[in-house]
């Protein structure tokens, strides 16, 4: 397989003019031939429920999926701080080119420039169209929109609704994609799960779901499919990932020939609850915002056994406020969590399970008072206590980060199209606009900037040259072809019978991806991963036992499927980060860092894209390279002393 | 150096099994040990390992993100939606809720509106249907003028929140003794009809989907345990606020399509 060099199709012109010139030029669909065209949505989170009500708006058919039992249960519902928009509505300086280079820094260099200005350019537009569906943002007392700081920013440009921003957000897309539903455009699959992506002649032309309360197998035909079927952070068993995401849908569509770029940039959100049990089954974030007055600590000692009260001020290491006296607890996501796990690592964990570390927030509360700081944080310190059974007014908090976003995903070009002709990615399923590390409330803009503002103009240029092309009938072999390969699939799963749980192997493989994959990584741990992960797959395959029926509501069928899936994608992320010999964003290799032990970027080797090809079963993937030119941000280095 | 209680109990759950929609159902007894740090579901996920070790079906029952927003969880549990405690779902509520020795009877959502699937999970497609005749503001892509063009009082904005806070999980319907989905409705006109956006299809909104809810649902004979059970604590008064707004959308749909 030789290195093919990928076409971003980025237009030529001023980054600042790339995305208006190229609206003028792309063909367009008239109005009444969009009904001729029929489009599939799979997904109807945030990207998928905008992109769907938008389409359906415009004209197309539209017919779109979700395995759950209604739009509204999609992971984009959990996000809690907020969206990002270039709206200066503050007056401390924002514009589209500040909210451009904050995300090209933030991504630390690895992601398209064309992109991330686009996505900066639309994000106002995103916070008028959500206002203008009653999504109840937070005001002021003048009845206007109120604005807060986040990371990786000097300005305040996020938009809020209390602590549930995405849950807002989601319901406004779903109300939109509901009227369409209710007037006909869009045709609603709930609880049906893409099982394959079907091309002919190299063209994307439906899909295969199944029916998850009958068992029932079929397809779907139309000229265009779009998946926007979000992250893989489940790939790590534990994570803030809801129980059901998973990597299937973008794994099927690149088994079929779409690139996946990336696939080792995942992020760390450092502060979660730690695990309580061997049997937990998610876990937690809890908001960052707690940083601004908790001091995090452990003890001196290894094995230590007193508790916290217990512990005097002479035996405690505030490490972050030791190594980094500049920035303190405030230091970012990656630089907060790799020092969590050091600590614990060093056996200085805290908990029961000595795998935390402590969020003191005793200074604060003798400083302020009790009132201040409860009007601040109270309901999060009612969760937390919710969930541990521990009051945190009275003993610190114990947290550890855990994955909560997957930067890597399905690779596509400026049209947001994978390289299956017909084949799109939107939302966090797509690698495009955060390169190696993701900012703060800048998910939910990705994912409704290419639903509602992207995707809708780039796709009518793709169908414009097919008008009058009929679209595959699902009877052609295709179709039953790929019906026929699920069905044995599933028959396969139901007779292994072998004695150990689906849910068993994902624990374990979790495990393994969270060692050697996790917030650091290392050659030798590597090597050994891309060994560990076929050898556990092979045991998955002969010695699981799926239970129960193809022809109904079959949960540890369902999950069969997506921990296979894991683990191919698993070994992917293996060989990716194997083969990038540089630290960057949540990607971090311990031979490459600076003294202070930061990511260290080789830019002259590192600065692309690496999107993965699959060569069948058993293979290993063929890497090729979309380069990266920074033409508008100057490359520069990270620092937080 | 724990701080938490962490201590094991053994509990006797009772649990509704019902292999499909036209299956008669029926109770399974079953003993689990469990740390009182689990939350309820990690519960029911070690008795499902147990189940499958043990060459059984596993208990089927719906969940996703287990952070209490996404409302694909919820069931009976002894007798209460989302079970003993307050503002909670059951994704939320941990063991130290029960004690040694407890048994905890575990039954699907009960409604006529929501038939049972499967064990545990029930369809509750029907408060889809609501939404889709009406819960939403018609303002297509690229419509919207800028946001700051028109303010929201704080209040305004602040109380349409209290109703969009709603997570649709059918709690409402299934501790309604008629099994009515008023607070479920009354949330989603509420959140719309609070606001200055949602005033040009206030009167056709609240008309249609009240309609459509009445197809599904039994009515609403002020009880109150609707609210009891709100997982988000969503209050009665958008019930009385609903109906105030249906009596007049009858008027005044009458009055616009020139029938009055």
């Amino acid at each position: 397989m030789n290195e093919i060099t990928l076409d971003s199709k980025v237009p030529e012109g001023p980054i600042s003019d790339k995305w208006e010139n190229h609206k003028f030029s792309m063909n367009l669909v008239n109005p009444n031939n969009k009904r001729k065209f029929e489009i599939i949505v799979v997904g109807t989170g945030l990207a998928g429920a905008s992109a769907a009500a938008s389409l359906g708006e415009l004209g197309y058919r539209v017919k779109a999926f979700t395995y759950h039992d209604t739009p509204r249960r999609a992971h984009s519902i959990a996000a809690q701080g907020g969206i990002n928009g270039a709206k200066n509505y503050t007056n401390d300086g924002d514009s589209v080119h500040r909210l451009f280079y904050d995300t090209v820094k933030g991504g630390d260099f690895r992601s398209r420039e064309a992109n991330v200005h686009r996505l900066a350019e639309v994000s106002a537009n995103i916070i008028d169209q959500a206002t203008a569906q009653g999504v109840p943002f937070a005001r002021d007392y003048g009845g206007l929109l109120d604005n807060r700081s986040f990371g990786g920013a000097q300005v305040s440009r996020t938009f809020y609704a209390r602590g549930q921003t995405g849950q807002q957000l989601l319901i406004g897309a779903y109300s939109a994609l509901m009227r369409q539903v209710g007037a006909g455009s869009v045709e609603l699959h709930t609880r049906s799960e893409l099982l394959d992506v079907v091309t002919k002649d190299g063209q994307a032309c439906g899909i295969v779901v199944r029916d998850l309360l009958s068992g029932e197998v079929t397809s779907h035909s139309a000229h265009a499919v779009v998946l926007a079927t979000g992250g893989y952070g489940n790939v790590y068993f534990l994570s803030t990932n809801a129980m059901m995401c998973n990597v299937t849908a973008a794994w099927r569509a690149h088994r079929k020939g779409a690139f996946f770029a990336n696939p080792c940039y995942t992020q760390i959100h450092p502060t979660c609850i730690p695990a309580s049990d061997d049997f937990q089954s998610k876990l937690t974030l809890m908001s960052e915002s707690l940083r601004n007055d908790g001091r995090i600590w452990v003890p001196n000692n290894e094995g230590e056994s007193r508790s916290a009260a217990e512990i005097p001020e002479s035996e405690r290491d505030y490490y972050l406020e030791r190594k980094y006296p500049a920035f303190g607890n405030l230091v970012p996501r990656d630089v907060a969590s790799r020092n969590a796990k050091t600590v614990v690592d060093e056996g200085r964990g805290v908990g029961p399970l000595a795998n935390g570390v402590y969020l003191d927030f005793s200074a604060a509360i003798e400083r302020d008072g009790l009132d201040t700081i409860s009007a601040k944080y109270g309901n999060l310190f009612d969760m937390y206590q919710r969930i541990t059974g521990e009051n945190p007014y009275q003993t610190p908090m114990r947290i550890y980060p855990a994955i909560h976003y997957t930067m890597g995903g399905l690779w596509v070009d400026y049209h947001l199209m994978t390289t299956v002709p017909g084949l799109y990615s939107i939302g966090e399923s797509n690698f495009s606009d955060h390169g190696a590390n993701r900012l703060g409330a800048s998910a939910l803009m990705q994912g409704l900037a290419d639903g509602y503002f992207v995707l809708p103009y780039t796709i009518g240029d793709g169908l414009a040259g097919r008008l009058g092309e009929p679209v595959v009938p699902t009877s052609d072999p295709v179709f039953t072809e790929a019906v026929a390969a699920i069905e044995s699939d599933t028959q396969r799963w139901l007779a292994t019978n072998g004695t150990k749980s689906v849910d068993y192997y994902h624990r374990e493989l979790g495990r393994i991806v969270w060692d050697n994959i996790g917030m650091e990584r290392n050659k030798a741990g590597l090597e050994q991963t891309l060994s560990d992960i076929p050898a556990l797959r092979e045991d998955f395959l002969k010695n699981v036992r799926v239970p129960g029926s193809a022809n109904t509501l079959n949960q540890s069928l369902e999950k069969a499927g997506r921990v296979d899936d894991f683990f191919e994608l698993a070994e992917l992320m293996a060989r990716d980060a194997l083969t990038r010999d540089e630290s960057c964003g949540g990607h971090f290799r311990v031979e490459y860092q600076t003294p202070e032990g930061e990511a260290q970027r080789d830019d002259e080797n590192f600065a692309h894209v690496a999107a993965w090809e699959w060569n069948g079963r058993g293979n290993a993937q063929t890497r090729h390279r979309e380069e990266l030119t920074f033409d508008n941000v100057a490359l520069s280095q990270r620092s937080y002393k | 150096m724990s701080t938490n209680n962490g201590e094991t109990i053994n509990v006797t759950v009772k649990v509704w099994r019902q292999d499909g929609p036209s299956d008669k159902g029926h109770f399974e007894t079953y003993e689990q040990p469990v740390t009182t740090d689990a939350s309820f579901l990690e519960m029911l996920d070690l008795l499902n390992e147990s189940l499958n070790e043990q060459g059984g079906e596993p208990i089927v029952f719906e969940s996703d993100c287990r952070e209490g927003i996404c409302g694909t969880c919820g069931v009976m549990i002894n007798g209460r939606a989302h079970g003993p405690q307050k503002a909670t779902a059951t994704c939320q509520l941990h063991m130290r809720e029960f004690k040694d020795g407890d048994e905890i009877v575990v039954e699907p959502f009960r409604a006529a509106g929501f038939p049972v699937i499967r064990d545990l999970a029930v369809d509750r497609s029907p408060l889809d249907r609501i939404i889709e005749a009406g819960g939403y503001i018609s303002v297509n892509t690229g419509a919207a003028s800028d946001a700051n063009l028109t303010p929201v009082p704080k209040d305004a904005a602040d109380k349409a929140f209290d109703a969009a806070a709603c997570i649709g999980c059918g709690a409402c319907v299934a501790a309604c003794p008629n099994s009515a989905a008023q607070l479920f409705t009354s949330a989603k006109i509420g959140h719309l009809a609070l606001l200055p956006q949602g005033q040009a299809e206030r009167w056709s909104r609240t008309e249609n989907m009240v309609e459509v809810m009445e197809e599904f649902f039994g009515s609403c004979t002020n009880h109150g345990e609707c609210h009891e059970a709100c997982p988000k604590e969503i209050s009665l008064d958008f019930i009385a606020f609903m109906n105030r707004d249906y009596v007049k959308a009858k008027v005044k749909n009458r009055a616009l399509s020139g029938q009055a």
